[in-house]
């Protein structure tokens, strides 16, 4: 692998773990809203 | 698969794009709209994180279909020049990772749904996604000329399930928003592929101006405008809906079957530029936001739609 390709393949895997970290932390925080909502309500 | 076309075996590194674009995030807009609409609407009320988590999901299930459709069309793809451009046949994406993502955001959806709506509103999304996934992708699409006939059920479920999110139960009026979606989907994708046929007869999708030609399709799509014409009607008449949204259908449709005369009555040659086509599938996407957008109004300015 080109030290060009390994940078790409570096920048797509960063991309696609910063996607994953926002949602699962939109995620949790929504089901921690419908949690509060249910026990609220 | 359906097809024998095999996509890339070099697959490039995917990024989230990839993965976003696999949701077909265009059609998913005009879903989530229709969801939205059908859950403002409703007679009664739900907590807004709820219907906030009401209309994700049906994004998310609409997003999950959508990947498994492109997982089983790769092939399909890969020969439309519409869609060759896609994450799988592009070669950005395996086909495995774009399956698992396609049943993990349907199983996350329906669960979610359950959770934080009703079960009946989960059970009614997960009919929607194996409707689309397996009724329309795997068996109707490849085998019947009418499989947007009755492939269209499936982007007809969202305000059946935005309404019962809200009601927890199936009442006539989430049924006649499905029959309006359902009615409106042939001349909408006939019209379409009146101008992209060509692309359809490439891939062996017997869409109707293939298989059927021309005149039977043109003919077809202007029944199909009269029927929603008289469907787009029926939320005022059964007494739905108040004068907004009678008024609004009125006009609205009235148009639909004016477009779809010219479109009826004409022919194309060889190099036709398809300017009535092209105009009428612009108008029907219109069509739908305007006419659900007036649903809302109605429901917001008058108070009406607590008809069951």
């Amino acid at each position: 692998m080109t030290p060009d390709e390994q940078d790409t393949l570096k920048r797509a895997r960063r991309g696609r773990n910063i996607a994953l970290a926002l949602v699962l932390g939109g995620f949790v925080i929504l089901i921690y809203a419908i949690a509060w909502v249910r026990i609220a309500g | 698969m359906t097809a024998t076309v095999e996509t890339p075996v070099t697959v490039l590194p995917s990024e989230w794009r990839d993965y976003f674009a696999l949701t077909k995030p265009r059609v998913m807009s005009l879903v989530v709209f229709t969801g939205l609409c059908g859950l403002l609407a409703a007679p009664g009320h739900i907590n807004p994180v709820l219907g906030f988590t009401a209309v994700l999901c049906i994004a998310l299930g609409a997003g999950g279909a959508g990947a498994l459709n492109q997982w089983w069309e790769a092939d399909l793809d890969a020969r439309m020049k519409r869609t060759a451009k896609r994450p799988l046949p592009g070669g950005r994406l395996e086909r495995t990772n774009a399956r698992d993502f396609g049943i993990a955001l349907s199983v996350a959806s329906v669960l979610l749904m359950g959770l934080a709506a009703n079960w009946l509103s989960a059970v009614i999304l997960a009919v929607s996604i194996l409707y689309y996934a397996v009724i329309y992708t795997i068996w109707l699409k490849p085998r019947t000329p009418q499989n947007i006939v009755i492939g269209g059920g499936a982007g007809a479920f969202p305000p059946l399930i935005g309404w019962v999110a809200v009601t927890g139960d199936v009442t006539l009026m989430p049924v006649l928003l499905f029959a309006i979606i359902f009615m409106w989907t042939p001349p909408h994708f006939w019209a379409l592929a009146l101008f992209v046929q060509s692309d359809y007869a490439k891939a062996g999708i017997p869409m109707l101006p293939v298989v059927a030609g021309q005149a039977a399709t043109r003919r077809q799509i202007l029944a199909y405008a009269v029927i929603l014409f008289a469907v787009s009607l029926a939320p005022w008449w059964t007494g739905g809906t108040g004068a907004i949204y009678g008024v609004a259908a009125v006009i609205l449709s009235g148009v639909f079957v004016a477009l779809c005369l010219p479109v009826a009555l004409r022919r194309s040659a060889e190099g036709d530029k398809m300017k009535p086509e092209k105009r009428l599938f612009g108008y029907s996407v219109l069509y739908l936001f305007a006419l659900f957008a007036a649903l809302v109004a109605d429901r917001l300015i008058l108070g009406q739609g607590l008809a069951p």
